[in-house]
């Protein structure tokens, strides 16, 4: 069945958008995460041109977000007070991401920019995770699995002015590292459609040290207004977001999310890290081809005045 | 009387050999649903004619129809710190969204290159590209990728000897419209055409829009923007607290 999309105007197969939907919210229920980073780039790929992708997978990501929210909030396992200043420099962050990108959309550069964030961050991310997860399999077929103790010296980190407690998180840190980390995904947010999970989790228990049970929960309740504000420049500035098409993604990725969340219990941490991070990694590799490699035409229409 | 009629005929070859065309539209307007997925257009139409037809060359009919025109930016790839990125820029003045000819021999046969140019009939006519920066290599190029790449998605067209002629008086065609259209008023265009020069020349409009739900959600988004964007986020947020509830509903069972 094909559905007319009114703000993309091309005539995409509902069905694929759903399976689409659904195949991300499998991935995103197993793993923990948005699913942005697979959703905008599968996007790209079954033609819906690149700003609409970008601005309808924020609303996407609102929708998935908020159900996970809704589960955290239940257990308690979120920190309003440091998600709240999160939320403050993302919000900051995504402002300015907007002005680069609509910078570069005027100079053409936007396509670009998109991919080559994708390209730099599933890299070092995917790599990244790949190692770590690797390490873990290995000390737990050596050690018989006695966890690692986390470092609690943070050094320079630990001098930094502006002390603030978070109950929740259990930390007596400065408020400085937050608001920048939050500031640098709030750009990537405006920049690749993205609810920056994928950064954001990482840098709160490796970079703030936070306790990993409250991480996610926080991530999520930062992300949804990041991701809804991002919608909403979106919306008023470049009248990119199609409503039909995220509709459509949101009903396939709530039914793919249950599924997924059910396969995710059934396997163990370290095999689920892998294969994240294989994934991270196999689309990453797609996309740093596509600008490697000679593309089969070179020439490409946009609309007059780069609008 | 019979004389003097063919001498007056004779007299004002244009008068006694006008041929003028009656048309006729499988449908006058189309509309983009929310399953829309092409639509096809039957053109049809007959010649009229005061007198007998004329000996000589036989007539052929070009049918052209074009969808709304609009100023482009075409973008040309280059290797650059070893990836490919988008370097020069060339302006094109007007091309339509969507163009579709129609003949009833090879174009070639149908229309001479100066009628061509003076009616605008053949695809790379209908786009047309003015000023190029001077320091752009290969310009033309780029008024070429424009109808090389909309040739490929299909919105553009060239349907040589597609267009039935019975008795160089009725004649039939069909077009087809594909699913990614532009809404817009599409000028459908008849050529009668005798040794290459065109004899008659017939113009309507298609009427292309969105309805319904496209409709409403396209002139929200532009006209209203904040309230669409607020409005997609209250789906969103109600799409998540119903997943998040349902899935509570699946568990306790």
């Amino acid at each position: 069945m094909q559905i007319y999309l009114p703000i993309a105007e091309v005539s995409v197969n509902a069905f694929l958008l759903l399976g689409l939907g659904g195949m991300v919210g499998v991935l995103s229920g197993m793993f923990g995460v948005g699913g942005g980073f697979l959703m905008t780039p599968l996007l790209f790929f079954i033609g819906i041109p690149p700003a609409v992708a970008v601005a309808t997978g924020a609303n996407q990501i609102v929708a998935s977000s908020f159900s996970g929210l809704l589960a955290h909030l239940k257990r308690k396992t979120v920190d309003l007070k440091l998600g709240t200043v999160l939320l403050v420099g993302g919000l900051v962050g995504a402002a300015i991401g907007m002005v680069v990108f609509n910078y570069l959309k005027a100079m053409g550069q936007v396509d670009l920019l998109v991919r080559l964030c994708y390209v730099v961050f599933l890299g070092i991310i995917g790599s990244l995770m790949f190692i770590e997860s690797l390490n873990a399999i290995r000390k737990l077929a050596k050690a018989g699995g006695a966890p690692a103790k986390r470092k609690r010296d943070r050094g320079v980190l630990s001098k930094l002015p502006f002390k603030v407690r978070f109950h929740t998180s259990g930390l007596y840190i400065s408020i400085i590292p937050p608001l920048i980390i939050a500031v640098l995904v709030g750009i990537l947010t405006a920049i690749m459609g993205v609810g920056g999970g994928f950064i954001m989790v990482p840098a709160m228990i490796y970079l703030l040290g936070m306790p990993t049970k409250v991480v996610v929960g926080t991530s999520l309740f930062q992300i949804i207004f990041v991701t809804a504000f991002t919608t909403l420049l979106h919306a008023t500035t470049n009248y990119t977001v199609d409503m039909a098409l995220a509709v459509l993604l949101l009903v396939g990725g709530v039914v793919g999310a249950q599924i997924g969340t059910r396969i995710g219990l059934k396997m163990k941490a370290e095999q689920l890290r892998i294969l994240l991070a294989l994934l991270v990694i196999v689309v990453c590799g797609k996309l740093a081809l596509d600008l490697l490699l000679e593309p089969g035409e070179l020439y490409s229409i946009g609309a007059a005045g780069g609008q | 009387m019979l004389r003097m009629f063919l001498l007056l005929a004779l007299c004002f070859p244009a008068l006694a050999q006008a041929e003028e065309v009656v048309l006729g539209l499988s449908q006058k307007r189309v509309q983009i649903t929310t399953n829309f997925d092409g639509s096809e257009i039957l053109i049809f139409g007959a010649v009229k004619r005061d007198g007998p037809a004329p000996s000589g060359a036989p007539l052929e009919v070009i049918v052209a129809v074009e969808g709304p025109s609009t100023a482009l930016t075409v973008r040309r790839k280059e290797r650059r710190y070893g990836i490919w990125i988008n370097v020069d820029a060339v302006e094109v003045d007007a091309a339509p969204a969507f163009y579709a000819v129609a003949t009833s021999v090879p174009f070639a046969d149908a229309i001479t290159k100066t009628e061509d140019l003076r009616y605008s009939v053949s695809i790379p006519r209908a786009v047309r590209s003015v000023g190029a920066p001077m320091n752009v290599k290969d310009a033309q190029g780029f008024a070429s990728a424009v109808i090389r790449i909309r040739e490929n998605s299909g919105l553009y067209q060239l349907h040589e000897n597609s267009v039935t002629l019975t008795d160089q008086t009725l004649f039939e065609t069909r077009v087809a419209l594909p699913a990614n259209l532009t809404e817009g008023d599409y000028k459908a265009r008849i050529f009668l055409t005798r040794s290459g020069k065109v004899v008659s020349e017939y113009e309507t409009l298609i009427d292309v829009h969105k309805v319904g739900l496209e409709r409403f959600l396209f002139n929200l988004s532009r006209q209203q923007p904040l309230i669409y964007g607020l409005l997609s986020l209250a789906i969103a947020i109600a799409a998540g607290w119903l997943a998040s509830a349902a899935f509570r509903i699946f568990q306790r069972n």
